[in-house]
């Protein structure tokens, strides 16, 4: 595998999926003609298989796949939602976990279930009936190979006691123990008691023996092959530590490991419960490097268990969002907070009050950029993923097709990435399957061989719009409009136009596709697209040439990003401006007014910039100052000025939402606090101009 | 249901609007803040204030003065904000509401309270739960749910 992702993301998401599955489905079997409710069954399955497939999680894959094939039929009424499918589709559900167990080290899944529930489902697809139901193969199981690295690093003890004529045969113990190291992490206790007075020593006898703790990843035999040779002339015990329970429970006292060797008899224990070790080697019962042993025994198992549960709890946690919502609004509240403080020591002769207002300072700067980051992430984590999906998909498909990456470093809030990715995986698996053509298709089209798809993501004023290009064959807006016809979804004497058109794809149900492949065709996909766009507010915008390719762009609000502004004032009250939009700030003095003639425009270095008072838009009354600003700003790639009265100067903006009640606004994306604890609003210029464009159009003056 | 009609009575919050006693279901009521300044949104009706910070989300301030068409709020010393918690088809929002001034926690039982009159009240009807009467004045208890629906609220557009 080249190319190495981070599958615990879809772990997790996947439980969550069925765990949703599970609450449809009960709720199903009280409303069994619930349409809705069989849909969310379906787009829940639906995105366990895309996913399952894009982590190489192919026996999930291919056993969801069989279960969506089935839930289709119901789905189109073909059958009828009954006990027995809901039955089956739950033992599925269960089915799935216990794939997904097994991927993460739990206990082989049951094929033999597996099988009894597609089974099972097989008989309930009338067109099946007549087929015994066991003919089609078993989705594979590709496991086996994996045994050895799904048990984790083992601990053994190996007792190692030559004969003391060993060296007469030509053997180096030292080699052996060098080649036991050689295995994995070692701990080597020495016994030496046996060793004679330096009169009676005879130097080519061997007269030690050794005690090694060893944490490897082979297994037992690979321990015995290194003794395989020696075999007879020592004494070679190998016992594995790694009994569940010894590494699950408490470290073992010292004296029971003593007593469970056989180095001591229980009785003496008994005797020497304080200073258990000294007191052993005082009474003589076993010999000072024994307990060393022991020791290092208790030690090494010690470790093993602490390694043991620091795999157990992950490197990263799942935090439900409206957590992090809570910190973020707390830290606000803080920062404002602090503000005052600062002013309030400020203006006290007050040493010590000085003192800690700037601490708190310090730390609730502190505190804010560590909340901040929390919930902001590169989009490129995301991007990563899809390229497994988009190598693994086209080499199914025959297809070759080459993704690149644009603006991997945008950053986004978490919340966003979340929920980006399922809509993403739907597009992008749209774009390889319908979009991208076969080689020999392209190539008589006058195409390179390899197609492309491109993801890029954009900040664009208060929004990051995310791109997928693919050079495929493009929609066609025609056949479109048919098949809506066909399907009863348009009236045939509408008139769509082709961005109309376009738009049909994200009905649910609605499918370009002539066959149902593994990968789409169910017209499921796009419907979770716009569901999850929609969730986030954002909007979905396709445009398409035939034989060209097609381009969808999600655009998708900050919902809870910071964004740098730039702190702007009109009358007496305070707003910002995207600093990203900002190019540069001019005077606008009375005379320049008068040389346009009352018109709105201004020449920036020989440059007509139209431009728009904030003051007019915002029925601000009171009298202008006698010179304004004017903030030059690229909107939709034009430039565009905006008159106010005063530039204050950059500001950290943490947006956050208007609510509900000004969703529509025209002007503004949200709202942000200042340090005085005072409402800011932030100007939306790109709705901003649109929306006096469309009015001037209007109404021509 | 016996026991719901002969429910023990319901604790309501007045205030004044204009010399005129209004009223508001406690439960409905997050807490009431002293005046703090309000930021204008340009561009929507009159009735809407503007927005303030409530300890750190942006909740949007109705004046119901004018709301209920009378002359808009002058702020004084006992001008307040009652943050109201108001069910929407999109659940949960918090909202405030600009008072004169805040009177006093008072029960009613369903026999003080008479549904609304059709006419004569110069409010719409559909605003209020019922009148109530305390100390020879009318009460007006207000359905707050349906004064700050979305539809009330949404004419920002229409009106700018």
């Amino acid at each position: 595998m080249a190319i190495e992702i981070d599958t615990s993301a879809f772990t997790e998401e996947a439980y969550e999926l069925l765990s949703e599955l599970e609450d449809s489905l009960l709720e199903l079997e009280e409303n069994p003609t619930d349409q809705d409710l069989i849909g969310r069954v379906f787009r829940a399955m639906h995105t366990i298989k895309g996913s399952g497939a894009m982590f190489g999680f192919d026996e999930v894959a291919e056993f969801t796949h069989e279960v969506e094939t089935i839930f289709d039929l119901a789905r189109n009424g073909t059958i009828p939602v009954t006990k027995v499918l809901i039955d089956l589709t739950l033992a599925a559900r269960d089915h799935i976990r216990a794939l997904l167990d097994a991927a993460a080290g739990g206990d082989e899944a049951d094929k033999v279930e597996a099988q009894r529930i597609i089974d099972g489902l097989r008989a309930l697809d009338p067109s099946n009936s007549d087929q015994p139901a066991a003919a089609k193969a078993a989705p594979a199981a590709k496991k086996g190979a994996k045994a050895k690295d799904e048990d984790g690093p083992q601990l053994f003890r190996i007792r190692f006691k030559p004969h003391p004529e060993i060296f007469a045969n030509g053997t180096n113990p030292l080699l052996l123990l060098g080649e036991v190291t050689d295995l994995g992490e070692t701990r080597v206790v020495t016994h030496h008691e046996a060793l004679p007075e330096l009169e009676a020593l005879d130097p080519e006898q061997c007269h030690v023996s050794w005690e090694i703790f060893l944490t490897t990843e082979e297994g037992e035999n690979a321990i015995e092959d290194i003794f395989i040779f020696v075999g007879e002339d020592c004494e070679v015990n190998i016992r594995a530590l790694d009994q569940e329970e010894e590494l699950t429970t408490s470290p073992q006292k010292l004296g029971d490991i003593l007593v469970q060797r056989g180095d001591i008899a229980p009785g003496i224990l008994e005797d020497a419960l304080k200073p258990i070790g000294d007191r052993l080697i005082a009474s003589g019962a076993v010999s000072q490097s024994k307990v060393k042993a022991a020791l290092e025994e208790q030690k090494a198992v010690k470790q093993k268990r602490d390694q043991k549960k620091k795999q157990e709890s992950a490197t990263s946690i799942r935090v439900p969002s409206d957590k992090l919502d809570n910190l973020v609004d707390l830290v606000g509240e803080l920062v404002t907070v602090q503000a005052r403080l600062n002013q309030i020591s400020s203006t006290r002769d007050n040493h010590d009050l000085q003192v800690i207002a700037e601490e708190v300072e310090r730390l609730t700067g502190e505190l804010r950029d560590n909340t901040m980051s929390i919930r902001m992430l590169a989009i490129g984590s995301t991007f990563n993923k899809f390229k497994r999906l988009v190598r693994d998909l086209s080499k199914d498909l025959g297809k070759e097709i080459e993704m690149t990456t644009e603006g991997a470093d945008t950053e986004l809030d978490k919340n966003v990435i979340d929920q980006l990715n399922d809509p993403l995986v739907h597009i992008i698996r749209n774009s390889i399957d319908h979009g991208v053509e076969g080689p020999e298709e392209r190539v008589a089209n006058g195409k390179p061989a390899q197609g492309k798809i491109h993801l890029a993501a954009i900040h664009s004023g208060a929004s990051v719009l995310i791109r997928v290009d693919d050079d495929g064959a493009g929609l066609n807006a025609d056949m479109l409009r048919q098949k809506a016809v066909e399907k009863g979804t348009v009236p045939p004497d509408v008139e769509l136009t082709d961005k109309e058109a376009y738009q049909l794809i994200f009905g649910a149900g609605f499918s370009m596709a002539k066959a149902i492949t593994n990968v789409s065709g169910r017209g499921v996909g796009m419907d979770v697209v716009r569901r999850s766009i929609d969730n986030l507010r954002g909007t979905i915008d396709v445009s398409s040439t035939l034989g060209k390719g097609t381009s969808i762009t999600l655009k998708l609000p900050l919902t809870l990003a910071i964004i740098e502004g730039l702190l702007i004032k009109v009358g007496d009250e305070l707003y910002v401006l995207p600093l990203a939009a900002v190019e540069e700030c001019v005077e606008l003095s009375a005379g320049d007014v008068a040389n346009a003639h009352g018109r709105h425009v201004i020449n920036v270095r020989d440059e007509i910039v139209p431009y728009i008072r904030l003051r007019d838009r915002f029925e601000v009354e009171g009298t202008r100052p006698e010179i304004e600003q004017i903030v030059i700003s690229e909107v939709n790639e034009k430039r565009v000025g905006f008159v106010v009265d005063d530039v204050i100067g950059q500001h950290q903006t943490v947006i956050k939402s208007l609510g509900s009640n000004f969703e529509h606004s025209e002007e503004f994306s949200g709202a942000t606090i200042l340090g005085d604890g005072t409402v800011a609003l932030i100007i939306d210029l790109g709705k901003m101009v649109r929306f006096v464009e469309s009015e001037e159009e209007e109404s021509p003056e | 249901m016996d026991e719901q009609l002969s429910a023990p009575s319901t604790q309501y919050l007045t205030f004044l609007l204009d010399d005129e006693v209004f009223a508001v279901d406690i439960s409905k009521i997050r807490e009431v803040l002293e005046y703090t300044s309000v930021t204008k949104v340009p561009r929507t009706p009159r009735f809407m204030r503007g927005v303030i910070n409530l300890r750190g989300s942006v909740v949007p301030v109705v004046d119901m003065r004018a709301k209920f068409q009378m002359p808009s709020t002058e702020k004084t010393v006992n001008t307040c904000i009652i943050i109201l918690e108001v069910a929407t088809e999109e659940g949960m929002t918090v909202m405030g509401a600009l008072a004169d001034s805040v009177q006093e926690v008072m029960e009613l039982g369903p026999g003080q309270i008479e549904p609304p009159p059709k006419i004569g009240t110069r409010l719409r009807s559909d605003f209020l739960i019922g009148m109530g009467k305390h100390d020879g004045r009318f009460i007006m208890i207000l359905d707050i749910d349906k004064i700050f629906s979305a539809d009330e609220l949404s004419q920002v557009q229409n009106a700018a």
